[in-house]
């Protein structure tokens, strides 16, 4: 795993208080991690903080899942 | 009831009357507050008489300056190397003139800092409250904001614009233990109405079903109740505070 991918896993762990064996890359915040909408939101606030990156809302909308965010920040930091 | 030992609260507005009521109160409920206003030697006497150091911080802040909003939070935090458990948006300013008369700085100027710093600040503030699942914002909203006041078509503006502001909020944040509220005052003993004339201050009792003027102490009561636990089950709701004037 990349160092994005597991500083995303632990963001996500540390958020939403969830077990590490949980956060696969394929779970989805809402429907296997128990986030809510809300929770979503924080959790792109923390991506941006840790990552340095900004996730425009239209963007944001669409990362639903472990990979999603994974995938969106690692295509930032390739083009930045 | 409504103890708050161990919080931490930031009054805006410290410097004022009602503001240094609403630090007294929340002090004599076991809270340490940060003191912020714009005048510096005032909030010295203030902490002073409300405990020194332990007690009260100062935090001196100009709040028409964005940079100096921004700051606020965070610094705040420094003095006690606590969070901010408890907002109070209290500070606000005037520039009451008929709408006719009514410059375009005069208008701005109180919606900045009546309506935009409080939202600002309340912003900045909810995302630790949203970590630790606890929180409290009381905003100091008027009764002018609900009936209106000639004169005063900025204030009122900004006052109403703060209740609708807030409970938006208040729906937004409700599920991590933050409450918004508003306390909605009524006509204060203040420096400012004690220089009114003997014929106009009858006239204004007139008005109030409880024949008296308010106290700051009224308001500060009011507060500390929407700041304590017993309150948890209140928010977006506005606590009129005005002797009865307007049943609203």
């Amino acid at each position: 795993m990349s160092d994005i991918a597991d500083k995303v896993k632990k963001i996500v762990v540390e958020h939403l208080g969830v077990e590490e064996a949980k956060v696969t890359p394929e779970a989805s915040f809402i429907d296997d991690l128990g986030a809510d909408s809300l929770d979503t939101v924080e959790l792109v606030m923390a991506f941006e903080e840790a990552f340095s990156v900004e996730i425009p809302e239209d963007s944001a909308e669409k990362i639903a899942t472990v990979k999603d965010a994974i995938d969106y920040i690692e295509k930032q930091k390739q083009s930045a | 009831m409504f103890r708050l030992d161990g919080k931490v609260a930031l009054v805006t507005g410290a410097s004022g009357g009602i503001g240094q009521a609403i630090a007294k109160a929340l002090i004599a409920q076991g809270a340490k507050v940060v003191l912020s206003g714009t005048r510096e030697n005032i909030l010295k006497e203030v902490q002073e008489k409300l405990g020194g150091e332990e007690k009260a911080k100062i935090q001196v802040a100009n709040l028409t300056d964005s940079e100096s909003v921004a700051a606020l939070i965070p610094s705040s935090e420094e003095l006690f190397g606590a969070p901010i458990d408890i907002l109070v948006n209290n500070a606000g300013l005037t520039r009451d003139t008929l709408a006719l008369r009514m410059k375009d700085t005069d208008w701005q100027t109180v919606l900045d800092v009546d309506l935009s710093v409080p939202f600002k600040l309340s912003q900045i503030a909810i995302k630790g409250m949203m970590r630790r699942r606890y929180g409290r914002i009381i905003n100091i909203a008027s009764i002018v904001g609900v009936t209106g006041n000639a004169g005063q078509t900025n204030y009122s503006a900004a006052k109403a614009g703060l209740i609708g502001m807030s409970k938006s909020l208040a729906l937004e944040i409700a599920s991590r233990g933050i409450t918004v509220n508003v306390v909605a005052p009524g006509f204060i003993e203040t420096a400012m109405t004690d220089q009114l004339a003997e014929a106009q201050r009858e006239k204004l009792l007139e008005k109030i079903p409880c024949s008296r003027m308010g106290k700051v102490e009224d308001i500060a009561a009011a507060v500390t109740y929407l700041a304590s636990d017993e309150a948890q089950w209140v928010t977006g709701s506005t606590l009129h505070v005005n002797g009865g004037m307007a049943m609203i």
